[in-house]
């Protein structure tokens, strides 16, 4: 009895240590694969899906621009999309993909990237 | 025997034979594909059994689609064409982080880092597609979807996917016009089954933990008639 007991145990270890866990990543590395691919290699808004876009991705290092947005708006904005905050569809939804940690993470490096904090002037 | 008996026994042998030699031909066909799998050391490039990529190293480093559920999401007449004429399907490779370079006005495909899938005889893409077909890990997500090919996509379908939900800004609905760091969607219909179409979009994740497609939570009408829509383009567009 024990012994099946054992095997048991052993086998939901087993299953358990072998689960499709999603690990948390850092933004660097969030950034390089979820946003890059519209706001480009180094944030500059040139990603390689732009061509045919109607309304061109936010520029992550224009101060000026990224300054309007508080650090709520752009949670906000990453994990609901473009509608959320009155921008366009085309910046999707991130809610399912990342965590909230993960997109908090992703707004300080936003922040890195226009060396600029929000700004009301 | 009398030879009521004797013409009973025929009969059986006579229904049953077909079944018999189909079933070993498939059975045949099934363990050849394994074979072929192995002789083309598919694994090198395909994730043969799960689970998908947990961590965005593993995702990068992928260098084909994972096959282990390829039964749930190819269309099997679909492979086995393919494999005898491969066409890129995903203009910036699998990884596109891993097959681009600066442009003066945009990021561009490295068109010198792509690399061509092995073109396979009628046979041995017969085999494989077989087996490939076999290869059924997420039947639960399929079977919790159920495509409505009536609901026509009317002129909404291009609304949505290009406006609504911003589905162009990562996938081609035609060749040169849209993304490119997704597939390209205008043969999406000849090559995906429309519950697997209808069971992605509904949970990218679900199938792929870390995929750089995001969940729109799209109303259940709405996916039906993207899923037609794209059908549509696929019978309007040449390209295999």
């Amino acid at each position: 009895m024990n012994k099946y007991l054992l095997m048991m145990l052993l086998a939901i270890t087993s299953m358990c240590l072998h689960s499709p866990a999603v690990n948390a990543e850092s933004a660097k590395d969030n950034y390089r694969t979820y946003c890059m691919q519209c706001h480009g290699m180094t944030g500059l808004g040139m990603g390689v899906n732009i061509q045919d876009m109607s309304v061109q991705p936010r520029d992550h290092t224009d101060a000026k621009a990224m300054g309007t947005r508080t650090d709520v708006e752009l949670f906000k904005v990453i994990k609901e999309g473009g509608l959320a905050i009155s921008k366009s569809s085309l910046m999707p939804p991130w809610a399912d993909t990342l965590t909230d940690q993960e997109i908090h993470d992703l707004v300080k490096h936003l922040r890195t990237l226009c060396n600029c904090e929000y700004s009301t002037k | 025997m009398n030879s009521s008996m004797a013409m009973k026994l025929f009969n059986i042998l006579l229904f049953c034979t077909p079944i018999y030699v189909g079933l070993t031909l498939s059975i045949s066909a099934h363990a050849g594909g394994i074979g072929l799998l192995k002789k083309y050391d598919c694994a090198s490039c395909h994730a043969l059994t799960g689970p998908a990529p947990a961590t965005l190293a593993a995702l990068w480093q992928r260098k084909g689609p994972d096959l282990f559920y390829a039964g749930n999401k190819y269309r099997q007449a679909w492979l086995e064409t393919w494999l005898q004429q491969p066409k890129r399907i995903r203009p910036a490779g699998m990884f596109y982080m891993n097959h681009i370079k600066p442009g003066p006005k945009r990021n561009m495909v490295d068109t010198s880092t792509l690399t061509e899938h092995i073109q396979l005889n009628k046979k041995d893409a017969k085999a494989i597609a077989a087996t490939l077909a076999s290869m059924k890990t997420h039947t639960a997500l399929i079977q919790a979807e159920k495509h409505d090919a009536s609901i026509s996509p009317g002129p909404l379908g291009e609304m949505l996917f290009d406006k609504i939900y911003g589905c162009m800004a990562c996938h081609q609905i035609e060749p040169g016009f849209g993304g490119m760091s997704g597939t390209e969607v205008y043969t999406a219909g000849k090559r995906l089954t429309p519950e697997f179409m209808l069971s992605y979009i509904r949970n990218p994740q679900a199938w792929d933990p870390k995929i750089w497609m995001p969940n729109a939570h799209l109303p259940d009408n709405n996916k039906q008639k993207l899923v037609n829509y794209i059908i549509k383009l696929s019978k309007e567009s040449n390209d295999e």
